[in-house]
This record gives C-alpha cells, sequence and structure tokens, in this order.
C-alpha cells in the first residue's frame, strides 16, 4: 500500500511499472526534433475521418490499442482505463472508449490530463484493486483551435506568447509486476491562480501552479532538482520555463542544469513559426511517452520527474472576465524501486 | 478576491514576457491595408474607365468584388497566410469582413447546413454587423436632425 508523504505526496511501496507506451503524432510533430521517438506519423490532420473530432478520437483508440499490444496484453486484460482530453465533455476519450470496450474513467485536467491519469492509474493499481491500467490523453490541434479561439481560416495574428497545440496523442499501459520503469512517487497539485487574465500567454498563467508542486513535492520528499536526471513540466512554453527557473532559484532550488519543458522541446523553436512553443494534452504526453520513455528505457535517463500543467479555463470563463486557472501534477518515475 | 490575484507576479510578468513587436505590425499593416486599397482603386478605375460604370455603381462593385476575393482568398487557404504577417492590415479592409465570414462558414459545415454553417457563419462578424448597423442608424438620425434644424 501506498504512504502519505507530506501534505500533497504518495509513496509507492510497490512501485507501479510503465510497461509499454504508444505515441501518435500530426505532421508538424513528425518534422520537429523528437520525431524520431514517436510510433506513428500521421500523414494529414484528418487521417482518413469527416471531421477532426473523430480523427482525434481515433488517435486516441489507436494508441491504447498499440500500447496494449507492445505490452503484450488483449484489450480483456485491462482492468481500467483512465483517459482525457481537451474536448468539450471529453469527446474523444468517451467515443474511443466506446470502441474499446474498456473499463473507463473520463478524465479532465487540461494540458495535466496524462500526469493525472499516469497518477490515478498508479494508485489504483498500488492499492489493490486492479492489475493492469490504462492511461491516454490526446489533443488535436485544428480541434482546440476551433473550441477555444478562431476558426483555422480565420486571418489573425498571434503574440509571441501564444503557444501551438500538439497534435498528438499517447498511452501507456501500467502493471502491478513488471521490471520498470517505475512511478514512485505521485504529487497531486493545488489549483493556484495568480490572476493572469490573457488567455494568450498559458505559460504565464500555469507556471505558479509549477512551481508550487515543484516546491511541495521536493518538500515532502526530502528530495531536490539534483536527486533528477530529468525534471520535466508540461507545456509552459519559452515564457513559463523562464519562471520556473528564475521563481524556483527564488525558492533555493537550482533548475538550471536538468530542467527541461515540454512544449519547447516537441518543435524547433526556431523554424517552426510555434511563438512560445507547444502546448495541449498531447504535448508532455507523446514526451513522456516517446522521447522520456525510451530514454530510461535504454537507461540514459534513471531517475525522471514529469509534471503536468494544465489551465482550467473555458471559452465561457474566459469571455466573463476570469483570470486563468492553473494546475500541476507531478509523478515520479524511476529505473529503481528506492 | 485578494487570493486571485498576485499583483508582484502580474508585474514582473509584464516586464519579462515578450512583446508584440508593435513597430512592425503597425508598418507591414500600414503597407498591406494600402496595397489591398491601391488593389480597390485599380478595380474602381477599371470598372469606371473600361466598364464605363457610373462612380457610385463602380464603387459598389468594388465592394463586391473585394468581398469576393477575400472570400476567395480564405477558401483556398491563402488569405490567413497573409493575414498572419499583416494582421490589422488583412482585418480592416473589407476582405477582412469576408474572411471573418468564410471561415466559420468553411469550419462549421461539419456541424450541419443549418445548425453549423448559416448559424456560425456570424460567430466573428455578427458584432461589426450589430454595432455597424447601428451606428449607421444613429449618424442618420443626427444627419436628418442636423438637415431639418440647420436646414442645407
Amino acid at each position: 500500500m501506498a504512504v502519505r508523504l507530506g501534505r500533497q505526496t504518495i509513496g509507492m511501496t510497490r512501485p507501479v511499472t510503465i510497461s509499454s507506451t504508444a505515441t501518435i503524432v500530426g505532421t508538424k510533430e513528425s518534422e520537429g526534433p523528437l520525431s524520431p521517438y514517436f510510433d506513428v506519423h500521421m500523414k494529414d490532420a484528418e487521417w482518413g475521418e469527416k471531421t477532426w473530432e473523430k480523427t482525434e478520437s481515433k488517435m486516441q483508440k489507436e494508441a491504447a490499442k498499440l500500447a496494449v499490444q507492445k505490452a503484450g496484453k488483449k484489450a480483456d486484460d485491462i482492468d481500467c482505463a483512465f483517459a482525457g482530453d481537451l474536448l468539450n465533455q471529453c469527446i474523444s476519450s468517451g467515443f474511443s472508449a466506446r470502441e474499446l470496450g474498456f473499463p473507463y474513467y473520463g478524465l479532465y485536467g487540461a494540458c495535466s490530463t496524462m500526469i493525472e491519469g499516469l497518477s490515478l492509474g498508479a494508485v489504483a493499481i498500488d492499492g489493490g484493486g486492479n492489475n493492469t491500467a490504462v492511461a491516454v490523453a490526446s489533443s488535436h490541434f485544428c480541434t482546440a483551435e476551433r473550441q477555444y479561439r478562431n476558426p483555422l481560416e480565420y486571418g489573425g495574428q498571434r503574440t509571441p506568447t501564444a503557444q501551438w497545440t500538439v497534435t498528438g496523442a499517447a498511452a501507456a499501459v501500467l502493471e502491478a509486476d513488471g521490471g520498470g520503469p517505475y512511478i514512485t512517487h505521485v504529487t497531486t497539485g493545488k489549483v493556484v491562480d495568480f490572476g493572469v487574465i490573457d488567455q494568450n500567454n498559458m505559460g504565464g498563467a500555469m507556471a505558479p501552479a509549477a512551481i508550487d508542486t515543484l516546491c511541495a513535492h521536493f518538500k515532502d520528499t526530502g528530495r531536490s532538482p539534483e536527486s533528477y536526471d530529468l525534471i520535466l513540466t508540461g507545456d509552459l512554453g519559452k515564457v513559463g520555463r523562464e519562471i520556473v527557473i528564475n521563481m524556483m532559484n527564488a525558492n533555493g532550488f537550482n533548475m538550471s542544469d536538468n530542467y527541461g519543458d515540454s512544449g519547447c522541446m516537441i518543435y524547433d523553436m526556431e523554424t517552426q513559426d510555434v511563438h512560445a512553443g507547444g502546448s495541449g494534452c498531447g504535448c508532455i504526453a507523446v514526451t513522456v511517452c516517446g522521447y522520456v520513455y525510451e530514454m530510461m528505457k535504454s537507461g540514459k535517463l534513471n531517475n525522471v520527474l514529469v509534471l503536468g500543467t494544465g489551465a482550467l479555463l473555458s471559452p465561457t470563463s474566459t469571455m466573463q472576465g476570469e483570470s486563468v486557472p492553473g494546475i500541476a501534477h507531478a509523478v515520479a518515475i524511476s529505473n529503481k524501486t528506492e | 478576491m485578494a487570493q486571485n490575484k498576485n499583483n508582484d507576479y502580474l508585474n514582473y510578468l509584464d516586464k519579462t514576457a515578450p512583446k508584440s513587436p508593435m513597430a512592425k505590425n503597425v508598418a507591414i499593416a500600414f503597407v498591406v491595408g494600402g496595397l489591398i486599397c491601391v488593389v480597390g482603386q485599380l478595380i474602381g478605375d477599371f470598372y469606371k474607365n473600361v466598364c464605363n460604370m457610373d462612380t457610385d455603381s463602380a464603387k459598389t462593385a468594388v465592394s463586391v468584388t473585394l468581398v469576393f476575393l477575400g472570400a476567395l482568398l480564405t477558401g483556398l487557404d491563402i488569405y490567413p497566410g497573409i493575414a498572419k504577417h499583416a494582421g490589422a492590415g488583412t482585418i480592416v479592409p473589407i476582405t477582412g469582413f469576408a474572411n471573418s465570414v468564410a471561415s466559420p462558414a468553411m469550419e462549421f459545415k461539419r456541424e450541419g447546413l443549418v445548425t453549423g454553417m448559416a448559424a456560425k457563419m456570424f460567430v466573428v462578424a455578427g458584432p461589426v454587423l450589430v454595432y455597424g448597423i447601428t451606428s449607421s442608424v444613429v449618424v442618420g438620425v443626427i444627419y436628418f436632425l442636423y438637415k431639418m434644424i440647420i436646414g442645407g
């Protein structure tokens, strides 16, 4: 059984193994620097479907199927799925679960959803009631853009702090018994809102939540940034990443050596015209399930702390002048069981 | 509500977050917006001199033509590419209005011709119509009263 550490963290006494992962990405992500780490590269934004919503749902479904197959399992072996996305009522997840036939929980953690899924999956297995779980998350540039912003063909200008929603889906199969990499700690984030109104500066809006969760994780576990080979946040982008480094430094933690942000890694920031970087559920999902997982499997990384960062706004709250609440969930992944 | 506002942080963010390159954006908007107007002028001259239209008809025909071109370039996925650099230069002229109607019409077709395309067509341009028509009525009334009182 897991043990409670401090205010926000759970330590796994019998760490949960991530036995396989699968990733599916769009064309822009396939042109980015992390491209070799992804399994399936879609040739266009539709992937043979009539609507982008159907495409995103198919991406989740295929990612989940591929991850289950890579783990050497069948659909019937999966005790429980935790899936989420950005769309209203989480339709990408619900509609893909309709096809998959897994027992299913739908999650909404905005762009932190993949890490929320890994957290809940690990806890659900550690609790003893489930043997195998799968965590899935997705985002699609076109579905997100039309829900949160303007029609795609609308001629507008982006601000330098704006981010680009990643077209990507990832799935991870979690198991009670296995050879690692292991989820060893889960730190649940609090909703933090410093009053940022600008919905085109998500990095600035979410950075305080990431800092809050990082500090809580270090306090609860007695660890420090040096305990990890890599600390990876979800989609703070160029703006949020700088803030995290500066403000963690002010809190007495040196993050300048081993800290990365998926939003800054998934695209070539110089040539791909993505302004402050990538965002969306798919951003950290494919980075963790693609790049991080492969680096851990090959032993190039051994201890990693991943933070999913989410902005809990909606188009309605933005129109009503509300600020952007942020959240960040952290999961520590290690090749050793302690 | 002090809880959801951290002024120190907001000031810090204001100072550190990258700003839009205002001078560059304004310059490009000026040039591109001006070019669209030059195109409009050329079309107008063509209608007047070659097609022998009177000035009023030529003006109307220019608007119709530019709206058509704006919608066509939107459909061909060319307009947003120009607008990305031109900003207000492509939003303010009448071609921007065409783009703001054509783009949701294209996008919401998937939700049906009635509940999607037709209902969402003015989701961006709607306010322009509402306040444009309203203010033209207000100006018209003022003009009417002015004429009545001052004469002329």
